[in-house]
């Protein structure tokens, strides 16, 4: 018998149902399992805590992290998250619920799911979103599907050298199992290069290609020629986007393309040690059945009133098993609810502005730092919040001299350059105690 | 109690054929979108696409399912419905009146694997 | 629950805001009238920039808290009421697991931090690791994959990259039995091998006669879900390891069902040599909705070099290290390391658990749902009698009440109807096995009392059936809204606000 909190069951409740059941213990109910199956040992776990103890055991784990001013991204970024969002999302009724099968007693999940597709088209100019997927990076695999499905018989899809390396490597691992072929489109001067992407599309066999809006530089990316070139080929153009700074950045809708992901961490999401975060997709009405995972949409009921439900569903994996174009099923609902409160929140008007904010306290380091004389510029191309430098000084050397001083920045990309972001959340006399490390180097 | 059509040539998966010289008009027959209930959207191969017997070359969508669509004949596929991209429905209001696709035959002696309406009838235990 | 009919984007009004930000330390004010080189008019050239609208909403702070409010209000939770759906595992969300895991110090870490400024967070893991395999019998786990399917996804990766290290090219096959959940093809596929399917035998266990002709030197491994989504034991489970392991295959655990085994039986010990958990049911981390949840992948130690990355290890002196990449794991399966706040809830969960409690919740799960079963099997169809696990289903209505040109009631019907009475509906129409499944699971966290008046609407609903089919037919008839046309959702597919 326990007296465990989370477990009902009295000695009067556990003989009245073995008696309903007809047999005589707890221990009868495993009658078919074969004796050699069941465990004998003792389980090696430590001995249950009580709440309290929880909470200081969990208060120790705490205090062996080192809480850091964070001048990094890399595909997490340190936005501000109003408080107002964790406290809505945090409701019961939206984050103790299942997948919104049962429409009826559902309408608060499926109701905010298609106000996030229709935000997520917005941000990225595209005619339909998905429900979310797990993360940016799966997105982008699963992007790469879309692209062999939506063009029969190819087998190649192009990566640029300038997505994220996290972004490259989920990417490889899902097409190597696959049997997906990969290429490379180079980069040039810290962009896509348009050269080489025409000649990897003049080989032939490209069923389409990924490219990042904003790099791993940094750098925002000009597209121009991008889409014919590609849709000349019969290919698709997937971009892979920073949602947050779409806001003030050309689409991918506008340049014409046919998929967008992404990570939408950057939209209101703690950094919370790389997860949950939220993929999101978004594609041209061309290619809807093609696209992956839940998609919501609207109707009306017997009586006639609006309202939401799982739609399009025989594409999906509970249907068409092996046949569908994707094993999602669950995805990162609750942290697509983060997404859409925030940009309730922020509207056009705060998106613009923390872009704004993030581009002018990155300016401003990168133009500090270069004047410290111990950097040099390596790129002059356009981007927001994230960019790279040159370092004169030891790489080893000036991340230990930032850490020691609380610092979380100079990320080493695998040319040797270092990256730095910043967001809103930064301050200016943050800044300046960062460059006043530099200096001291 | 589903309808057949005397004179066209139906396939074990519920496609009908109806013979215009060389080219085969398929389509479902009133079996199959009884059994599929209200159809969402109808998947259809484009033009110059090849299609092959017993292969599948679309397939039909409800809410809750999805059924394959096997092709009863091998060939070239001259021409698809358009008009069922905005109305599946035509599907289950006039499953012979709406074909899905026509086929430029490349093996004509394909079709006499296919069975006759009685055939399809006793197929389908009606 | 009440009926509310905004979308937020009805709410907004030019003008209106309900952010909060900082001043502009480098605006032009400050910078004598010069704009600074961040001024987005000046770091981005035209052709870069967006130029059609953004049609956010402009709505206040206040408009949004009411109005997400107001939207929970129409949605049902483990914390609104009893949760039976089959398979899910919609077990209780104990609230001090929300807690910690927003402690913000754990909450701010950014994924990319060097090794020694996160050794508590990397210790969640390695602890996490340690518990797992001592629950499952497994040797080592992945936290990458973000939930169940993904984590089939990844142990399928890790299954095809275990065969091609040894040479051994040809195993490009899994077998799934008929009973599986979708997400088994599926994610083979996804995985590159193509699907065999083994048959149930009437008992509704995978067949073994049917097994032995499948095997031989193209088989990968069997995926398997033991108890099945019968709820039912597969007995002969020694027998299928054996055979499997004697093709050479690898047997896969799929663990959405692993609730009954808590505490008794651990995968491992069955042979099984891949698996992967949903923490999300199995360690009561809130589903939110369709996720977050979490799919960690546990091997046996031969595979564990297969593993993906990154991965947490221990170094002699007791720090924890960031394992990266090598030839022989399998890859990266996710964009970090995984899904931090949900483990960090599982974690917090199985802490509260202890050995004491684990070996409660299994048996506790399973008593309810034979329970439940014994109940109601005069009212509804009981297909496979025997004993089950945390899980068990039913083919419908005994008498659906079908009479003259009135149609019976279905498990569609009965689903609908439970509704009306402040209960969440089972799992319907899955397994595809019988034509009219109800599959019910309780999980341990239920009362007796609770059990018992769900019991009693089953069979007032089932009285009502007989007499009068057609107010199941109509139902819910208390929801917020009562059943919606799907076909036109399919048909006319508005997907986003403009399309109305």
């Amino acid at each position: 018998m326990s007296t465990f909190s989370y477990f009902p069951h009295t000695e009067d409740d556990i003989k009245e149902m073995l008696q309903r059941i007809g047999v005589s213990s707890l221990d009868d109910l495993y009658s078919d399992v074969p004796a050699e199956f069941i465990f004998k040992g003792q389980y090696d776990l430590p001995d249950a805590m009580s709440e309290q103890q929880i909470r200081e055991h969990f208060a120790a784990l705490d205090r062996r992290n080192t809480k850091l001013k964070i001048f990094a991204g890399a595909g997490a970024y340190d936005h501000y998250t109003p408080s107002v969002v964790p406290y809505l999302a945090a409701r019961s009724e939206f984050s103790t619920a299942y997948t919104p099968y049962q429409a009826e007693i559902s309408q608060g999940t499926l109701r905010y799911i298609f106000e996030y597709q229709s935000m997520i088209c917005e941000l990225t100019g595209m005619e339909i979103s998905n429900a979310s997927m797990y993360d940016g990076p799966t997105a982008a695999a699963e992007a790469m599907f879309m692209a062999m499905a939506c063009t029969k018989k190819k087998t190649r899809v192009l990566l640029s050298d300038t997505l994220l390396p996290n972004v490259r490597r989920v990417v490889e691992t899902y097409a190597g199992f696959h049997g997906v072929q990969l290429g490379s489109i180079a980069q040039k001067d810290g962009q896509t290069s348009l050269e080489s992407l025409k000649a990897e599309l003049a080989a032939g066999d490209v069923a389409g290609i990924i490219v990042p809006a904003v790099n791993r530089f940094g750098i925002v990316e000009d597209f121009t020629g991008f889409a014919e070139a590609v849709h000349e080929a019969k290919a698709i153009v997937v971009e892979y986007c920073d949602p947050s700074a779409l806001a003030v950045i050309r689409t991918p809708g506008e340049w014409g393309f046919d998929v967008a992901v992404g990570d939408g961490q950057s939209l209101g999401l703690p950094l919370n040690f790389g997860g949950p975060y939220v993929g999101f997709m978004a594609c041209s009405k061309e290619h809807v059945r093609k696209l992956p995972g839940r998609i919501v949409g609207q109707t009306e009921d017997a009586a006639g009133r609006r309202c939401f439900v799982l739609t399009l569903q025989a594409r999906e994996q509970h249907i068409r098993r092996e046949k569908a174009t994707s094993n999602i099923c669950s995805n990162e609902s609750l942290m697509a609810l983060y997404v859409t409160i925030y940009l309730s929140l922020m509207g056009p008007e705060g998106m613009r502005k923390v872009n704004s904010l993030s581009s002018c306290g990155a300016h401003y380091l990168h133009d500090e730092l270069l004047a410290t004389g111990k950097f040099e510029e390596v790129f002059d191309k356009p981007y927001i919040k994230e960019f790279v430098l040159r370092p004169l000084v030891p790489v080893e050397k000036l991340q230990q001299a930032l850490l020691d001083a609380g610092y979380f920045g100079a990320l080493a990309t695998e040319e040797g350059y270092v990256s730095f972001c910043v967001t809103e959340k930064r301050t200016k006399a943050e800044i300046d105690g960062l460059v006043a490390v530099v200096k001291g180097l | 109690m589903s309808k057949i059509i005397e004179g066209l040539k139906y396939s074990e998966t519920h496609e009908w054929v109806k013979v215009e010289g060389n080219v085969a008009i398929v389509g479902v027959s009133d079996f199959a979108q009884k059994e599929m209930g209200d159809i969402t959207y109808v998947d259809m191969p484009d033009v110059d696409d090849e299609v092959s017997k017993d292969e599948e070359f679309g397939a039909l969508e409800s809410v809750k399912a999805s059924s394959d669509l096997v092709s009863p004949v091998s060939g070239v596929v001259v021409e698809k419905n358009e008009a069922l991209e905005d109305a599946p429905e035509l599907i289950n209001q006039d499953p012979y009146g709406n074909w899905i696709i026509k086929v430029e035959m490349s093996d004509a002696s394909e079709l006499d694997a296919l069975l006759d309406a009685a055939g399809y009838a006793k197929l389908i235990g009606e | 629950m009440k009926y509310y009919d905004k979308l937020i984007f009805e709410l907004s009004k030019k003008g209106r805001t309900g952010f909060s930000l900082p001043e502009n330390e480098f605006c032009a004010s400050r910078n004598g009238g010069v704009k600074p080189a961040g001024c987005l008019c000046k770091a981005l050239p035209d052709n870069l920039r967006r130029s059609s609208d953004l049609r956010l909403p402009e709505v206040g702070e206040v408009d949004v808290v009411r109005h997400y409010t107001n939207l929970s209000q129409m949605n049902f939770g483990v914390d609104t009421g009893f949760y039976p759906l089959g398979s899910c595992t919609m077990k209780y969300n104990p609230k001090i697991n929300e807690e910690v895991a927003s402690m913000p110090g754990l909450a701010a870490l950014h994924p990319l931090q060097p090794e020694s400024t996160v050794q508590g967070a990397l210790e969640v893991y390695y602890n996490m690791e340690k518990a797992l395999a001592a629950i499952t019998g497994m040797s080592g786990f992945t936290f990458n994959p973000c939930a169940g399917a993904h984590g089939e996804l990844t142990g399928l990766m890790i299954m095809r990259k275990y065969h091609l290290l040894r040479g051994d090219l040809k195993r490009n096959k899994v077998i799934v039995p008929d009973s599986a959940h979708g997400t088994n093809p599926a994610s083979a596929a996804v995985c590159g091998l193509d699907v065999v399917v083994v048959k149930s035998n009437a008992d509704g266990l995978v067949d073994v006669a049917d097994l032995k002709p499948l095997l031989g030197d193209d088989i990968a491994g069997i995926m398997m879900t033991n108890p099945n989504t019968l709820g039912l034991f597969e007995r002969e489970i020694g027998e299928i390891a054996k055979l499997v392991h004697e093709c050479g295959g690898l047997l896969y655990y799929d663990g959405a069902n692993m609730n009954p085994l808590l505490g008794v039986v651990r995968p491992g010990d069955m042979g099984f040599d891949i698996m992967h958990l949903n923490l999300h049911k199995t360690f009561s981390t809130p589903h939110g909705g369709g996720g977050p949840g979490a799919g960690p992948v546990g091997v046996a130690a031969r595979l564990e070099h297969c593993l993906p990355c990154p991965r947490v290890i221990r170094e002699e002196d007791g720090t924890f290290t960031v394992l990266h990449g090598s030839e022989e794991s399998a890859g990266y399966v996710s964009g970090f390391m995984g899904n931090f706040g949900i483990i960090l809830r599982a974690y917090a969960y199985i802490l509260s658990l202890g050995h004491q409690n684990l070996l409660l919740a299994g048996k506790y799960a399973t008593i309810s749902a034979n329970y439940i079963k014994e109940s109601l099997k005069d009212c509804y169809k009981l297909p496979i009698p025997s004993i089950c696990k945390h899980e068990f289903v039913f083919d419908g209505l005994i008498n659906d009440g079908a009479h003259d040109d009135v149609p019976g009631a279905t498990t569609l019907d009965v689903a609908k109807r439970l509704l009306d009475f402040g209960f969440h509906a089972p799992t319907i129409y899955f397994p595809l096995l019988f034509h009219q499944t109800i599959m019910i699971e309780p999980t341990e966290t239920e009362s007796k009392e609770t059990i018992d008046s769900f019991i009693e609407v089953m069979r007032k609903i089932a009285a009502e059936a007989a007499e009068d089919p057609m107010l199941l037919k109509a139902a819910p008839h208390n929801a917020p809204i009562s059943r919606p046309d799907e076909t036109r959702a399919a048909r006319q597919p508005i997907l986003k606000y403009w399309d109305a």
